[in-house]
């Protein structure tokens, strides 16, 4: 089991590829990148405070669970972003070499 | 006089309706939205390349959506329209709006807002696992992305929401495995006669329960969330709970479903420095309003759930009534007959929110009971022992200076989804009423704000 | 009613009093602490929570270096830890001139243990590649930190109240007089104080109490302006501040273990101190959101997630008041520390004990005597 959302309809949409942890993975156009990520793994980033992982919370862009990085050091808020192609998502808490990346 | 700035904040059922009124009465108000469309969480638009029909998406709440939807199209040339815009402040008589990282300041004459509601959460052991979402997040995944939260569902807490979203995850097909609500069957007996005040919404309701058992999901009341049991690495496997006769009983899932009703977003309210006052009903603090929705602070002006939390109609209602508040503050005639009809209206709402209150309380007992190791505050993994340590350990009695020493309520969601639910660990460890512990004070930003923001030039 | 009683009364549960009313204690003098809300709840606890020395005027290093011989052993001396971190502190500048205030206060205070190291623009970014491409000099003291102001003061006050102090919060003060050989501390609620000596320790409210015996000094209340990153993975060292040209435009910021950034920094507003709330101005949030990427780029995929601000007392000349009374025996000073002074609390209340308990400080502090002021009480009001 490597998703942790099901699709229930809508699923005749164009594909969209985007990379999560390296790996080129596909997703509808329209997909929120939330729904994006945890149609192919199921979560989308590590707890700061060493809890586990997370997989978003509200969906609402009001509990902030959701924000991933990007490989280049970016940071998005999943649940309100809209997939793009292309993008590149890492769920793993970065190295703390992050501010040197910018 | 010059055309006075009239700043409506939410495009939901509320704000939709309080442009269209002042619309109507010749202003051009300015509509800010934090979402891409109109139509606030409730009627929420799907995307443009979806498909699915009104009637798949809103089910008996069709023909709303779609008028409201309808209105605000007819309204888009009318108003100063600025979607997918965060009001992130007040100060000064001014909003302060960011959009594609410009913020701008917004002075005004009237603000009102219709800032909506989100999941209002009791913690449960486990509740940090992934795979448990909002009540309102599992909707918003089945209407907006028309996708399940996992492969098998338990949907926990209490109120009209946990049986509407339950119903709604049946018919899209997905597997649903318990709906577990909180409130003892009792409670809603004893209600009833403040519930009559809304025959059809009371009738839609026991239509849901009937509709969810007759698809073989088990209905039970009355429970006693015990643990939401999973790992840290693959999230939620299973709910524990106890039944109303005191046996434990455990349900295989992969995803939960959570909420205790809704709580008013009242972050700008705060902000605009409106007075808050206790509701024992709800044990919640509320702004103080009016019955048109003026706030202590003249040229402030609250509707809809934001307000409090009244339900989608209503707050069409609580939209025209702030709306005619701030004509007739501005001078500018409003119908007499109407504003009575619409009052009247409102307060029948009103009662039908007491009935709700009455038949799906606030679990506020489970906070004494939840165990030390559960975390209460999802941002900071704050776990209740520790929170109950500075009350206890450091004299903290007080919400915000609680929040100061434990960090409870200090993470990104500034409270929203642990403040309610800390306040009843902190009065109970200290041994005093809730309304005695305060509310976290409100401070900007509203949600985060990128720090690539530049402030608009002149 | 009996009169509360004891050797020493203070006014001001911020991390001034407490830590006097602490050291009072260790020394076997009793001691009353008033406060009208809750202990280190103004200044003490809304402060960005720098424990450097680096940057003090040189008079006050002497003051500064034995506050840190208490923060060096906080835990031990109080009783519980504050999140201290020691990673050192970074001042960092854009123009030759500020290269030169660097290099000359290096010179200037290098006897007082900083170990403060110049570093040229190469040497500051081979060492701190996160640093912008702006900054071409900056100076570079290891042993400073910062620890969590919201923890510090009332952690002083908890160990005060551990060795005998008596703590009165929520008590609203509306007199302090003197009568006979006492002073009469009267409460809103009529609850009445006495010692024959009183140390006024109440912050941005001090002035309004040294004016009542006769000695006005020139200082007003200020918010600072602070802000606060999400959690982040841990990456910047030391805490690390830019030389400004105007107050606006500085800007200075410390991560703490659990990741968040602070950052401080757009200048101050003016309180209304009978209200007591100090507010944040959004314009001077987005300044320093504008300045800080020029620091560190990487700001720039980052958000604030927290705003907030407190009541701060800053003297006319920056120095705080600090000593005995030059005109009322038995009554002492500690305020308007002009927003320096979380570092310093320990020690000013160690030094505050010591002269109250002998008479005299094995520390100068003579630059900070309210004497200083003493030709404006001869004003006309």
């Amino acid at each position: 089991m490597n998703h942790r959302f099901t699709r229930l309809a809508e699923t005749s949409r164009i594909p969209v590829r985007l990379v999560i942890d390296g790996h080129t993975v596909e997703a509808l156009v329209g997909d929120t990148l939330m729904v994006a990520l945890l149609n192919n793994v199921r979560h989308l980033r590590e707890s700061e405070f060493d809890d586990g992982k997370r997989a978003g919370f509200c969906l609402m862009g009001a509990c902030q669970d959701c924000w991933v990085w990007t490989a280049d050091g970016e940071r998005l808020r999943a649940c309100t972003t809209v997939v793009g192609e292309g993008m590149h998502i890492v769920t793993r808490q970065p190295e703390a070499t992050w501010p040197n990346l910018a | 006089m010059a055309q006075p700035r009239v700043i409506i904040v939410g495009a939901g059922p509320s704000g939709v309706r309080c442009a269209e009124t002042l619309v109507a009465a010749g202003l051009r108000p300015t509509v800010i939205d934090e979402n891409r469309r109109d139509g606030g969480q409730i009627y929420r638009r799907q995307p443009d390349n979806f498909t699915r029909p009104y009637a798949k998406l809103y089910g008996t709440e069709a023909g709303r959506a779609q008028s409201l939807h309808e209105s605000f199209d007819a309204l888009r040339d009318k108003v100063d329209y600025l979607p997918e815009t965060l009001a992130w402040n007040i100060f000064d008589n001014k909003l302060h709006v960011v959009r594609n990282e410009v913020s701008s300041a917004m002075p005004y004459d009237a603000l009102i807002i219709c800032s909506g509601a989100t999941d209002r959460l009791m913690p449960v052991k486990g509740w940090h696992y992934a795979g448990t979402y909002s009540l309102g997040a599992s909707q918003i995944a089945l209407k907006a992305q028309a996708c399940a939260i996992g492969r098998q569902i338990v949907f926990l807490g209490t109120g009209p929401l946990l049986y509407l979203v339950a119903s709604q995850y049946i018919k899209a097909g997905a597997n649903v495995a318990a709906v577990l609500d909180t409130s003892p069957l009792m409670r809603r007996v004893m209600a009833l006669p403040k519930l009559l005040a809304r025959p059809s919404v009371l009738l839609n309701g026991l239509g849901l329960v009937a509709g969810i058992k007759r698809a073989g999901v088990p209905v039970l009341t009355g429970i006693t969330p015990v643990e939401i049991k999973g790992e840290s690495e693959s999230g939620v496997q299973s709910v524990l709970i106890r039944d109303s006769r005191g046996n434990e009983r455990s349900f295989q899932c992969d995803a939960v479903a959570m909420g205790y009703h809704l709580r008013p977003e009242t972050q700008l309210a705060d902000l605009a420095r409106c007075a808050f006052r206790f509701e024992q009903e709800t044990r919640q603090w509320l702004p103080e309003v009016d019955e048109d929705g003026r706030s202590s602070v003249p040229g402030v002006y609250l509707a809809g759930d934001g307000m409090r939390v009244l339900g989608a109609d209503a707050a069409e209602i609580g939209g025209r009534l702030a709306a005619m508040a701030v004509l007739t503050d501005l001078r500018l005639k409003v119908s007499d007959e109407e504003l009575q009809g619409l009052r009247a209206e409102q307060a029948s709402m009103e009662r039908f929110r007491q009935g709700l209150a009455q038949a799906f309380p606030w679990p506020a007992e489970q906070a004494a009971q939840l165990p030390d190791e559960a975390i209460v505050c999802r941002c900071e993994a704050i776990t209740a022992g520790e929170l109950r340590h500075v009350v206890c350990g450091m004299g903290a009695q007080e919400a915000n200076r609680a929040k100061a020493f434990s960090r409870v309520g200090m993470g990104r969601c500034q409270g929203r989804y642990c403040g309610h639910a800390g306040a009843e660990v902190i009065a109970h460890a200290a041994g005093v009423p809730v309304e005695q512990v305060g509310r976290l004070r409100g401070q900007a930003p509203v949600k985060p704000l990128s720090i690539a923001v530049r402030e608009e030039q002149e | 009613m009996n009169a509360h009683r004891a050797d020493v009364v203070i006014v001001g549960g911020g991390i001034m009093g407490a830590a006097t009313a602490f050291f009072l204690r260790k020394r076997g003098v009793s001691v009353i602490l008033l406060e009208r809300g809750l202990i280190g709840q103004q200044a003490s606890g809304v402060n960005f929570g720098n424990t450097r020395r680096m940057g003090r005027p040189v008079e006050q290093l002497p003051l500064s270096n034995r506050s840190r011989e208490s923060w060096l052993k906080f835990k031990e001396l109080f009783g519980e830890d504050v999140e201290l971190l020691l990673n050192g502190q970074l001042r960092v500048g854009f123009t030759p001139a500020h290269e030169e205030r660097m290099a000359k206060y290096a010179q200037e205070a290098q006897d007082f243990g900083l170990g403060m190291q110049m570093l040229s623009a190469n040497a500051l970014h081979e060492r701190f590649p996160y640093l912008g491409p702006e900054l071409t000099a900056g100076c570079y003291a290891p042993y400073e930190g910062h620890a969590n102001p919201r923890l510090a003061a009332p952690a002083i006050g908890r160990a005060a109240v551990r060795e005998g102090a008596q703590v009165f919060e929520n008590t609203e003060i509306v007199r302090v007089e003197k009568e006979g050989e006492d002073f009469r501390v009267t409460a809103a609620d009529g609850r009445i104080f006495r010692a024959p000596v009183a140390l006024i320790t109440a912050g941005a409210w001090g002035n309004r109490i040294s004016a009542k015996f006769g000695e006005p000094v020139p200082m007003i209340a200020k918010a600072p302006q602070m802000c606060v990153t999400e959690p982040v993975p841990y990456a910047i060292g030391p805490t690390t501040g830019a030389l400004a040209d105007a107050p606006e435009q500085s800007v200075y910021f410390r991560q703490v273990a659990r990741g968040n950034i602070i950052i401080g920094g757009g200048g101050h507003e003016l309180v209304d101190l009978d209200n007591r709330r100090a507010y944040v101005n959004p314009s001077r949030t987005l300044l320093t959101l504008k300045n800080a990427p020029r620091v560190m780029p990487a700001f720039n995929h980052l958000s604030i997630i927290r705003v907030w601000s407190g009541i701060e007392g800053y003297m006319e000349d920056s120095r705080p008041v600090m000593g005995p009374s030059a005109r009322v025996p038995g009554l002492y000073y500690a305020f308007g520390f002009s927003g320096e002074g979380f570092q310093l609390g320990p020690g000013v209340g160690d030094v505050m004990a010591e002269l109250i308990h002998t008479g005299a400080t094995t520390t100068p502090i003579e630059h900070y005597h309210i004497g200083r002021f003493a030709k404006l009480a001869a004003q006309p009001a």
